[in-house]
């Protein structure tokens, strides 16, 4: 038997997809007509049904300087997860590592990255090696602080009861705060996912790099320095589909991870 | 009867110089329950954290247990404290596992814990889907699991309803009687520590200290109509004019 509940729940999560889908078409759909209708150039707004047939035309490149995109992103990402949650490990462990080294990794967060990046590009040989530096930056410290909060936020009894149980401290730090930390964590993945790509977009345009082993930034530039309008929205929507899928990706991921028990993914 | 667990002067000053033991006496015999009954803020949690090893006194003597061995402690908190990531088998099973003790191995001993505490049917639940009642029931389990010497108990029932709070002090009761673990139950509930207890503690407010004991001289197991017995009637005026005069002496 179907509930009068669960039918309006259904509902609502038909309604959560179908709304901003019923947006996105009005919108493009407006934009055609507008780009139609006014006769607008391309090479000053280009149709929606100019720019995908433009993203078809020269998938080829487009699709090799997005896979760039998206192994530095990851990759950035990646690091960031392991260097965040190692360093936060190190923190809760000792007080003084921790007040020795916050004040830098504050330094390193506050300091925009545009600006950063430059003396980044000239002193790491590797381009590819300074974009993922570039992009760990902005996406490290969101994880770290998460992580640290985290581990601090295991319950004060349940500390106690593994006190009075003689735990070691690394069944500890496994039980008790290992668990204790993951939504924290999540929550900083999450924030951090989106940072990379950012990260790894900026440096890119930063370091306005050429050729083969670039990414979409690097076509974005292309394209405008020819004022190719179609290409460079081409490349755009490719960087926001990247952006929205990492996004929905660690979603996902905070679901399967805490689905079972933590209030903030429970139905 | 040799004590279980016993205080001498002790005196637990905490920083900013505040002082929540002033001085506290006590002995509990070896498979005696105890109810430590006060105001809250006199330092009854002190005192319990001070017989489990998680705090020290700044004067005074802290004896646990005989001295060649040590007892099993157990602690069961004010709130139910499990872990929410853990199912019912998985919070019942840390104290072992933390042991040594594998799953395989902790089983035998869960199983017949759980069905002491009427959690049975729920070992493999989360704790969000328990009720009150039910998660302070698992936290029970997970104390009694290591079948300890000396049983901790923190306002455990302070936060549930009344009927369940009935329910789980009778069952404490009978789990009490048929181990005979040493019992320090901790109260702010005059009634509740006059149906438990073969001993009521009374302890003054801020800064604490034992002012008043009550043998309770009635017969276990205590069923529902204890409660309306006249002894018990006495026993409760004499604690609450007791627990008046703690609160009326002023502050050292």
């Amino acid at each position: 038997m179907t509930s009068p509940r669960r039918v309006a729940e259904t509902e609502g999560t038909a309604l959560r997809w179908l709304l901003p889908t019923l947006v996105l078409l009005g919108t493009i759909a407006a934009w055609e007509l507008l780009v139609r209708l006014r006769g607008i150039p391309h090479y000053i707004l280009p149709a929606p049904s100019l720019v995908l047939a433009t993203l078809a035309a020269n998938f080829g490149s487009l699709a090799q300087a997005w896979w760039f995109t998206i192994k530095i992103t990851f990759g950035a990402l990646l690091l960031a997860a392991a260097g965040g949650v190692l360093l936060a490990g190190v923190f809760a462990l000792s007080r003084t590592v921790e007040l020795a080294l916050v004040p830098y990794a504050v330094v390193l967060q506050v300091t925009p990255i545009v600006a950063i990046a430059p003396l980044i590009l000239i002193y790491v040989d590797s381009t590819t090696a300074a974009l993922l530096i570039c992009a760990w930056i902005v996406a490290f410290f969101p994880i770290l602080s998460n992580t640290v909060i985290g581990l601090r936020a295991a319950d004060p009894n349940l500390r106690d009861l593994f006190r009075l149980y003689r735990a070691t401290p690394w069944q500890r730090l496994r039980w008790l705060l290992a668990p204790s930390a993951l939504p924290y964590f999540v929550a900083g993945l999450k924030v951090s996912g989106g940072l990379a790509l950012i990260g790894a977009v900026v440096a890119e345009f930063a370091a306005g790099a050429a050729g083969r082993e670039t990414g979409l930034a690097s076509r974005i530039l292309e394209a405008s320095f020819r004022t190719d309008m179609p290409r460079m929205y081409a490349a755009l929507l490719l960087v926001a589909a990247t952006g929205v899928a990492i996004y929905l990706l660690f979603n996902l991921l905070a679901r399967l991870l805490l689905g079972r028990w933590h209030a903030t993914e429970r139905d | 009867m040799a004590a279980a667990v016993e205080l001498r002067g002790v005196v637990r000053r905490f920083r900013r110089g505040v002082l929540a033991l002033a001085g506290v006496d006590l002995a509990v015999g070896a498979g005696e329950f105890v109810a430590l009954l006060g105001p809250s803020g006199c330092g009854k949690t002190t005192v319990l954290r001070l017989l489990a090893g998680l705090d020290s006194a700044d004067a005074g003597t802290v004896r646990v247990g005989e001295a060649a061995t040590a007892p099993v402690l157990s602690y069961v908190f004010q709130d139910a404290t499990l872990m929410p990531w853990a199912r019912v088998f998985d919070n019942v099973w840390l104290p072992l596992r933390i042991g040594g003790v594998s799953r395989a191995a902790a089983e035998e001993k869960i199983a017949p814990v759980l069905q002491a505490v009427g959690l049975a049917e729920f070992a493999q639940a989360l704790p969000h889907e328990l009720s009150g009642g039910m998660k302070m029931r698992a936290s029970i389990a997970r104390a009694l699991v290591t079948q300890p010497d000396v049983l901790l108990l923190d306002e455990p029932f302070a936060a549930l309803d009344e009927i369940t709070r009935q329910r789980l002090n009778r069952d404490l009761l009978e789990l009490w009687q048929r181990q005979r673990f040493t019992c320090v139950f901790v109260t702010h509930s005059v009634f509740e520590a006059a149906f438990l207890a073969q001993r009521l503690l009374v302890m003054s407010a801020r800064p604490g200290r034992v002012i008043a004991e009550l043998p309770v001289a009635a017969p276990q197991p205590r069923s529902g109509a204890w409660r309306t017995d006249a002894r018990y009637l006495e026993i409760c005026r004499a604690a609450s004019a007791a627990l008046e005069s703690g609160l009326a002496e002023p502050a050292a």
